[in-house]
């Protein structure tokens, strides 16, 4: 039973990274109906941006609570920054070319980006300073630290102000009409493109809190670890239903969840796989997800 | 573009043991000096600054298109084919090597063809089958020793089946969902091998595996069938050469028939050809199953050549640029695929002080090509008839 409790905390813990890096594709997609696979590398971005910032407010002899704040907004706006920057030149010339060119230039984009990060920051991990979110409570031999604690909590937090943004806002007003019809809303007075690139910004400075988070927990990031917290946080955004925000967040923890319990449970070995086996059962039973409306056909 | 790399500028010229920019400056640098020439380039070719050099040349180009025509296209094929058959014997050992593995990614790229480019649905996992063909050639060898000739086809034929299974489950999805539907299972066929200890060695990989053998005339006693083992680079080459032949002819008939005609309406329009008559979901798992098989054969090939194969070699990157080249050469195109296969594998070869280099190009590339020449550099011949009318 201890036992359970501890893969449950680690699952919720995985669970908020996906969930977050799962908003980005999630909106991303509501949007303009792209698969964005440089969402992975805004992930790496902002891991590496983090440990760089993270290492010099601590060499500086910044307290803890100063380094942590202030690298996460730094890399968040930075990751911001660049998603803007990257709609810009490979996204939006293409907006009205064919579906296949626009994931091309994608899939261009993101290798473009994780061999930058590989070639400026070398091909081996980096490792985070572990000493700022050391200890933990214990509840018997179940041990929730500080770290998990603080990623949770962060995420919670971001997830609430998300929530406010897209349905309390304007702004999240003219987004959520952008996803529903583009001409409609440009009619209405909406500058759609400036609403597309603030999407992509949200989204990436999600994913580069995210990235923090990772390198935080696992104590190191590496140039290529965005593409596979970036297919399982797509598996989310399908889980819950493409489009969907709340259900990015819930599927997000679900496939964290799997992982954590497929891994402890069934077989370490092969825990990479059940997310992927969940996204292929999800798009073939039920592609519209856990809370998506009907898919039209040109998906599915 | 500017604004791209005044961002990506910062994140990589800092490092966390303090400001240590050298390394990265060069790499930047190096960018910086690539992306300025092309602009430089580029700029005085529209102003008109090197109309005294494009001019002539391209009435040369012209004039010799124009003589070029009137030779019929067997001249033209049988000198291909006499350069490519006394290649072994015009360069050394280096060369030979690098024209081998541009030969199989040019199967790789043909096959990759006629699933993107003829029917085109996006596979993001071909090399999956690419590594289910290596696999069953190394255990079949390893196990049952038996020959490489006969392992062709069963390769060939487990990565079909392996595409049939997948296939079935993912052909109902379409574009961007079909993508990552097959990424997840390649990903999922790259740790079942890395996993599955007891049969695939996992990460270490299998070793011993033979070279394809041959019977071959020996004159020394008579006429005897010598057996003989082609380990030799050269001989290697001939086998590989053989199979992109058998390749080229397969995917260009394939092409030219019922089946290709009835992918390309697919690709055109789904619904469209399904009105028409055409069974689409079979012709698409078709079009999948037959872009399998040459994965498959170039699998065999590749593990009978290495004589040794592991999950690494079959990672998303190799699926990555076996879809640039196709996509480079122009999707649907055949002389477009191997002048993609060329350019990716031969070039990096040369500027070989620049290989780290070679997957930021390819990327970069990828994005260009699809901003400023979504079709590829040598897109095929029906596709552009229709574009002029």
């Amino acid at each position: 039973m201890e036992y359970f409790f501890q893969q449950l905390i680690n699952g919720i813990t995985l669970g908020s990274v996906y969930a977050l890096i799962a908003l980005g594709y999630t909106m991303v997609y509501g949007i303009i109906q792209l698969i964005n696979f440089a969402h992975g590398e805004f992930f790496a971005a902002g891991g590496y941006v983090g440990v760089i910032f993270m290492s010099y407010l601590l060499s500086q002899g910044a307290p803890a609570w100063v380094c942590l704040s202030g690298s996460l907004i730094l890399a968040m706006a930075y990751c911001a920054m660049l998603a803007m920057a990257v709609e810009k030149v490979a996204y939006k010339p293409l907006r009205s070319s064919s579906r296949l060119s626009v994931l091309l230039s994608a899939l261009g984009m993101s290798i473009f980006l994780q061999n930058g990060l590989m070639l400026t920051q070398g091909v081996y991990d980096r490792a985070y300073p572990t000493e700022l979110t050391q200890g933990g409570f214990e509840f018997g031999t179940v041990m929730l630290s500080y770290m998990q604690l603080f990623i949770v909590s962060l995420t919670a937090f971001l997830l609430v102000a998300l929530n406010f943004l897209v349905f309390k806002t304007r702004i999240g007003k003219a987004m959520r009409s952008t996803a529903q019809d583009k001409i409609m809303s440009a009619l209405v007075g909406i500058n759609s493109n400036r609403i597309i690139s603030l999407t992509f910004a949200i989204g990436a400075g999600l994913a580069a809190a995210a990235g923090i988070m990772v390198g935080l927990y696992y104590g190191s990031v590496r140039y290529d670890m965005g593409f596979v917290p970036g297919i399982k946080a797509f598996a989310a955004a399908v889980l819950g239903g493409i489009g969907n925000i709340t259900g990015a967040m819930i599927g997000g923890f679900i496939i964290g969840m799997v992982e954590i319990f497929a891994a402890g449970y069934i077989s370490g070995e092969y825990k990479d796989v059940f997310a992927f086996l969940i996204l292929i059962g999800v798009l073939y039973f039920r592609p519209s997800g856990i809370m998506g409306e009907n898919v039209d056909d040109t998906r599915v | 573009m500017i604004w791209l790399f005044v961002l990506l500028w910062p994140l990589l010229g800092i490092k966390p043991e303090g400001l240590e920019v050298a390394t990265t400056f060069s790499v930047w640098w190096r960018i910086a000096i690539g992306c300025a020439s092309i602009l430089v380039i580029y700029q005085l070719n529209s102003v008109g600054a090197f109309n005294f050099i494009t001019k002539p040349v391209g009435e040369a180009v012209g004039g010799a298109k124009k003589a070029t025509s009137t030779l019929p296209f067997a001249v033209w094929a049988f000198a291909i084919l006499a350069f490519a058959v006394a290649y072994p014997h015009l360069f050394g050992r280096y060369a030979q090597d690098v024209a081998i593995n541009c030969m199989i990614y040019i199967c790789l790229g043909l096959g990759l063809n006629v699933v993107v480019g003829l029917a085109g649905m996006l596979d993001l996992g071909y090399i999956a089958f690419y590594g289910l063909g290596a696999y069953t050639y190394a255990l079949l060898s390893v196990h049952y020793k038996l020959a490489f000739w006969i392992c062709l086809p069963i390769s060939a034929g487990v990565a079909g089946l392996g595409a049939c299974i997948i296939g079935y489950c993912s052909m109902r999805m379409r574009g961007d969902y079909l993508a990552i539907v097959t990424l997840g299972f390649a990903e999922i066929v790259r740790m079942v091998l890395n996993n599955w200890m007891s049969l695939t060695n996992g990460p270490n990989g299998i070793t011993g595996i033979k070279a394809p053998g041959m019977y071959w005339p020996d004159f020394a006693n008579g006429m005897t069938l010598e057996h003989l083992w082609l380990k030799k680079l050269s001989l290697i080459y001939y086998v590989i050469l053989a199979l992109v032949i058998f390749t080229i002819i397969a995917v260009y008939r394939l092409n030219h028939s019922r089946i290709g005609r009835a992918w390309e309406a697919i690709r055109e329009d789904e619904t469209a050809a399904e009105v028409m008559g055409i069974p689409t979901f079979y012709m698409k798992l078709l079009g999948y199953c037959t872009g399998a098989c040459f994965g498959g054969m170039a699998g065999a090939f590749y593990a009978a050549r290495m004589r040794f194969v592991s999950p690494e070699s079959f990672t998303f990157l190799e699926s990555a640029m076996v879809l640039s080249m196709v996509v480079l050469g122009g999707m649907g195109s055949i002389p477009g695929v191997i002048l993609g296969a060329l350019a990716l594998i031969a070039l990096p070869e040369i500027f070989r002080d620049f290989e780290l280099y070679r997957m930021l190009v390819f990327g970069g590339v990828m994005t260009l090509m699809m901003l400023f020449r979504p079709q590829g550099l040598l897109p095929p011949k029906r596709r552009m008839k229709a574009e002029k009318d």
